[in-house]
């Protein structure tokens, strides 16, 4: 097997998650107690031994470039190969599509020595084993490779996911752009394994008809001509694309068997590492059926919550049902309840946040 | 890359034969600490706050975790392009080579790795404490001093002084005698085992040390008294801080349960003096419906469905339902099973502990109980 190339591609994203997206992209999302979103796609690719990674950035990319760093993190400071950030060269003119930005950064992959190009949204919560996606893709004699999962969980808000049909031999036959998904249909994870040859044939072509969409113009316009083929992801994985299913996402993970399934049973999840103490639980604190990241220091009744790096929950404190993220801080008394505190966010002593079916998300840096 | 204004000599190859099963396999500086740290943490950490940027760290006795961990000393960020750590083990040259039979040795044979740096001092410590010190304030002093060599102290109480090197000093804090484990002390002030010397001098000390065939090559028992006999300008700095040496089962253990202690000075949270590590990467710490967690430090990648109290879990422990953890220092890679009964207790690194064991000091004499690497103890015991 020849060398893969790694390309994350954030051109696309929804900021389906409000606040959480105002300042940061979806794959710079804080995810899980010690994660984001991006360090999924990073972790499997390194599984796969795919160490050459490009990510191209839209906007509001400060975030997810300070997470990344060297790529260090993740096996990715190499001398050949490793990490690439490309953001748009025209910061001042609107981008046309994904494949304008491919296009303006085609020397990266005219200059890769790499036969195989792997395309993630990076956002996706899976362990995705991409040796396997690939080995499929050489076995098929696929031009396109398209990976779907079947649709599970609550209805969509908006119609974001693009969903597949797909005939009895697994080739691709049409392709339905932002769609609401039912349970059970094939959504588009807007990941591919495609040539690089072929890839650099699309985006020129594309370009040169002013088409600008990898996924409209590059594989749906390409049904008929090229052989594309689809890879069912059958693992875990939550979709999702409101504030709702990003809370219930999150909760999925203080469930014994999915803990095991992403952290124990397959391939490691590399993130930022921060040199945190350990979590310290006070006298008082009592926690249950939670997740902990370092750092904490816990004092209060913590249930059902997912707590990440450096927060501190004062004495006579309740939090239920809620995601705090880094370095958080839960005034003494006060309650929280189906809540998601971004980084940094306050709740002063004896305050009370509920939220009802849609958790109440808390601002970076706010303070109640 | 010559002329630094001070480098640092760590020296971490000490067997620490006193911690038994836990150094069978591992230095002394190698030894799990605090759930996330190894000993030798403390002081590389205090040489990255301190702005020292040239760190040899002189490995001997089972050096190759201690040598793996300290790598390229990144975690530390002593990556460095001139300077940064440098892992020093006993070598061969054109006239043989031995290994290295004292500190003061350690030091002599690495003449060749200090000079090329031409530094004005040499600070010498030892990767076998628990302290968090601003070893600036310590060059600061020893320049105003103007002194020859300067030593770390700090005051232990009257009755524990027998057992350390104890410094007698004048009016103004020179000293004026070395007594090592005094049985009638005359100061309660105990060296911490960090030295500041000027090189120049250390330097001829430690040639002519070496041509001492009687001379047991230890700063302590050697170079120490020598410089002193011979008057040189030599001055006790004290140190008031947190500092532990970790070098007996109890005293780890009780280094440990001062973690827990609100009132000890020992932290791990000073954002200013953060205690760096080699990081290994693991997933938040899962706490289960059932589980009791308090008065606790417990690390990433364990699994709890037991009850902890008042103890230190290392990352990758995993405790079974109905098992209660009390008093203890539980390392990296522990298993315990299901209605095990842990009492003060050290669980090394990747023990296996089988439902239904109970551990626990014997009531006669209340010592805490040490279980070695990778043993495995069933219910029977």
């Amino acid at each position: 097997m020849g060398s893969v190339l790694g390309v994350i591609n954030l051109i696309n994203e929804k900021p389906f998650l409000k606040e959480l997206t105002q300042h940061r992209c979806m794959a710079s999302v804080p995810f899980a107690g010690r994660y984001r979103l991006i360090d999924f796609t990073l972790s499997n690719f390194i599984n796969a031994s795919i160490t050459k990674v490009a990510v191209f950035t839209k906007d509001k990319y400060r975030s997810v470039m300070d997470h990344l760093g060297s790529g260090k993190e993740w096996d990715l400071d190499r001398r050949n190969g490793g990490l690439f950030i490309l953001p748009p060269i025209h910061p001042d003119e609107r981008l046309k599509g994904d494949l304008e930005h491919f296009h303006d950064h085609l020397e990266f992959f005219q200059r890769s020595h790499a036969d195989t190009v792997v395309i993630s949204p990076g956002l996706h919560v899976s362990k995705i084993d991409y040796n396997e996606v690939i080995a499929q893709h050489k076995a098929e004699q696929a031009d396109i490779t398209v990976v779907y999962k079947d649709y599970q969980g609550d209805p969509v808000e908006k119609p974001v996911y693009h969903t597949c049909s797909i005939d009895d031999k697994g080739t691709v036959t049409d392709i339905q752009l932002y769609t609401y998904p039912m349970p059970g249909e094939a959504v588009c994870l807007e990941t591919f394994v495609i040539s690089k040859d072929l890839l650099i044939e699309l985006i020129t072509k594309c370009v040169e008809n002013g088409e600008y969409d990898l996924i409209k113009d590059a594989v749906k316009a390409n049904l008929h001509s090229l052989r594309v083929k689809s890879y069912k992801f059958t693992g875990e994985m939550p979709f999702i694309h409101s504030v709702d299913s990003f809370h219930s996402g999150n909760m999925e993970f203080l469930k014994p068997e999915i803990v095991r399934s992403y952290f124990y049973e397959t391939w490691d999840l590399y993130t930022k590492v921060k040199h945190e103490a350990p979590a310290y639980y006070g006298a008082s604190s009592r926690t249950s059926y939670s997740l902990i990241a370092n750092g904490c220091e816990i004092e209060g009744v913590v249930e059902n919550s997912i707590i990440f790096r450096g927060v501190k929950i004062h004495p006579g404190a309740v939090v239920k049902n809620s995601i705090i993220m880094q370095k958080g801080e839960i005034g003494p008394g006060a309650y929280i309840e189906n809540v998601i505190m971004d980084k940094q966010a306050r709740i002063k002593e004896n305050a009370t946040v509920v939220g009802g079916l849609q958790p109440v998300v808390i601002k970076k840096e706010e303070i109640i | 890359m010559g002329n630094k204004k001070w480098i640092a000599m760590l020296l971490a190859g000490g067997q620490g034969s006193r911690l038994g099963e836990l150094t069978h396999q591992l230095a002394k500086p190698a030894v799990s600490f605090g759930g996330k740290y190894r000993i030798i943490d403390f002081a590389l950490s205090n040489c990255t706050h301190s702005g020292i940027d040239t760190v040899g760290v002189l490995t001997q006795y089972q050096p190759h975790l201690l040598n793996a961990y300290v790598g390229n000393g990144r975690a530390w960020d002593l990556d460095r392009n001139c300077g940064g750590v440098s892992v020093l083990p006993p070598y061969q040259g054109k006239t043989g080579g031995h290994w290295y039979e004292g500190t003061a040795d350690a030091v002599y044979q690495n003449l060749q790795f200090i000079d090329q740096y031409d530094p004005e001092n040499v600070l010498v410590i030892s990767g076998d404490h628990i302290y968090k010190m601003d070893y600036n304030k310590l060059l600061k002093y020893h320049m105003k001093q103007g002194a020859h060599a300067t030593i770390a102290v700090i005051q232990v109480p009257w009755h524990e002084a027998n057992r350390f090197g104890i410094m007698n000093t004048d009016n103004e804090d020179k000293i004026i005698e070395f007594e090592e484990k005094p049985m009638n002390p005359k100061s309660n002030l105990a060296s911490m085992g960090v030295y500041l010397f000027n090189w120049k001098v250390l330097k001829s000390y430690l040639i002519q040390d070496q041509q001492n065939p009687a001379s047991s090559n230890d700063f302590g028992k050697d170079i120490i008294p020598k410089m002193l006999g011979a008057g040189s300008s030599m001055y006790a700095y004290r140190f008031d801080g947190y500092w532990k040496d970790v070098g007996t089962i109890q005293s780890l253990w009780e280094a440990h349960m001062d973690l827990l202690d609100a009132n000890s000075t020992l932290t791990l949270t000073d954002p200013n003096w953060q205690i760096y590590a080699g990081n290994p990467n693991h997933p938040p710490q899962y706490i289960s419906a059932e589980a009791e967690v308090k008065q606790s430090l417990v690390n990433e990648g364990s699994i709890i469905y037991g009850k902890i109290r008042h103890s230190v879990l290392s990352y990758n422990v995993q405790v079974g339902a109905g098992s209660t953890i009390i008093d203890s220092v539980i390392m990296p890679n522990v298993t315990i099973g299901e209605n095990v009964i842990i009492e003060k207790a050290i669980i090394s690194n990747n023990a296996v502990i089988e439902d239904g064991a109970v551990i626990r000091p014997s009531k006669e004499s209340g010592d805490v109980i040490l279980y070695g690497d990778s043993q495995r103890i069933s219910s029977h015991i």
